[in-house]
């Protein structure tokens, strides 16, 4: 990797061009099984030095906080600081686009074959060990310090009303977030004199 | 077929805007609407293509593809993915310009993450118990559920051996 004399300081370089946004997310997105956003840390972090830790710490938190999928809004945003819109289409198309056609061709394998014993049976396992890194994850995610105070409890309110009471999600959202924001507000000066 | 294909395009268009902490947190809704509310597929398959998606690389939102396609064919797929992923990408476009890179925004970022954090991990929980019930038929899927759950909780090893190892013990008929 060139350094580019133009590029911020701290020992980061900008990325050329759209296209070089375009196949960097495409390379991420096709080496990523079960979540791409380890691997890009890896590659925007190390490999071509688009961000430093702290920008992509700040980058990813920022995007949690916003809906939509975590890397798909990570790539927006590298995407949209250096080319605007164009920037911001073609980091995300690149990283979705192969492993969409990819997975594609699976399902129509997986209609050929769902009826064949092995291949249900290998899904089924499969779908065991996905339930088992989904909750592997929310275990890693309750260690926040943000989940250490009486507000988690709006996360089992939540909890309990969609798998429990099957709620639908938006009745779910529009009465917990204004409580659960209202009490982060309430509590903020007390947060910040903590930490 | 038009009439799935704007059912799906309007469903997933609220759902990319509700999806805070990425897809995984509004499984439970997509299964609601389409096993629960429009029949269009079974619990059973709707696990088997969320398995499918996890089993192959690439941002865990291409679920919706699956989804998009046992419901409508490939125009299902492309439009339940254009609706899951754009609202919410212009949303987070807009944001990041506007919003995130305004001085005096971070007080407002601290509060909203300490809002959205419970909520968030919640929601999360709520799809893996989802994906979890659909094996309760078989006594030691759940054991399995269990391990792998404590092995990406406390190790580094790596999400795919266990996916191997989960398509292995399927095959072999232990779980």
């Amino acid at each position: 990797m060139s350094m580019n004399p133009d590029s911020t300081t701290r020992g980061t370089v900008a990325p050329r061009s759209a296209s070089e946004l375009f196949l960097a997310f495409m390379k991420l997105g096709l080496q990523g099984f079960g979540g791409v956003l380890p691997v890009a840390r890896h590659a925007l972090v190390e490999n071509y030095r688009w961000l430093t830790m702290a920008e992509f710490t700040d980058i990813v938190s920022r995007c949690q906080a916003l809906p939509g999928p975590n890397i798909v809004n990570v790539s927006i945003c590298i995407g949209g600081r250096h080319f605007g819109a164009r920037g911001a289409i073609a980091a995300s198309a690149g990283l979705l686009f192969a492993p969409f056609v990819l997975l594609l061709l699976l399902a129509v394998l997986y209609s050929g074959y769902s009826q064949v014993p092995a291949v249900t049976n290998a899904l089924r396992g499969v779908s065991a060990v996905a339930a088992g890194l989904i909750l592997g994850t929310v275990m890693r995610m309750a260690a926040s310090p943000r989940l250490r105070t009486w507000r988690a409890l709006f996360g089992v309110a939540a909890f309990a009303a969609v798998s429990w009471l099957r709620l639908p999600l938006a009745l779910v959202l529009a009465v917990i977030l204004p409580l659960s924001i209202g009490a982060a507000w309430y509590q903020r000066p007390r947060e910040a004199a903590q930490s | 077929m038009m009439d799935r294909l704007s059912i799906l395009s309007l469903d997933f268009a609220v759902l990319s805007l509700l999806s805070v902490g990425g897809a995984s947190s509004v499984l439970p809704e997509m299964h609601r609407s389409l096993v629960e509310v429009h029949g269009w597929m079974t619990s059973r398959e709707f696990a088997d293509l969320y398995s499918l998606a996890q089993a192959s690389p690439g941002p865990n939102v291409l679920v919706v593809s699956l989804f998009g396609w046992q419901s409508a064919g490939i125009a299902g797929a492309i439009v339940a993915t254009l609706a899951m992923v754009v609202p919410s990408s212009v949303l987070t476009f807009y944001a990041d310009r506007m919003l995130w890179q305004a001085a005096g925004a971070k007080v407002w970022r601290d509060i909203l993450d300490n809002a959205l954090a419970p909520v968030t991990v919640g929601l999360i929980a709520a799809s893996g118990v989802l994906v979890a019930s659909a094996n309760l038929s078989h006594v030691l899927a759940p054991v399995l559920t269990v391990a792998c759950a404590l092995i990406s909780w406390r190790t580094k090893f790596h999400p795919l051996w266990m996916i191997a190892i989960g398509a292995a013990a399927g095959i072999a008929g232990i779980v």
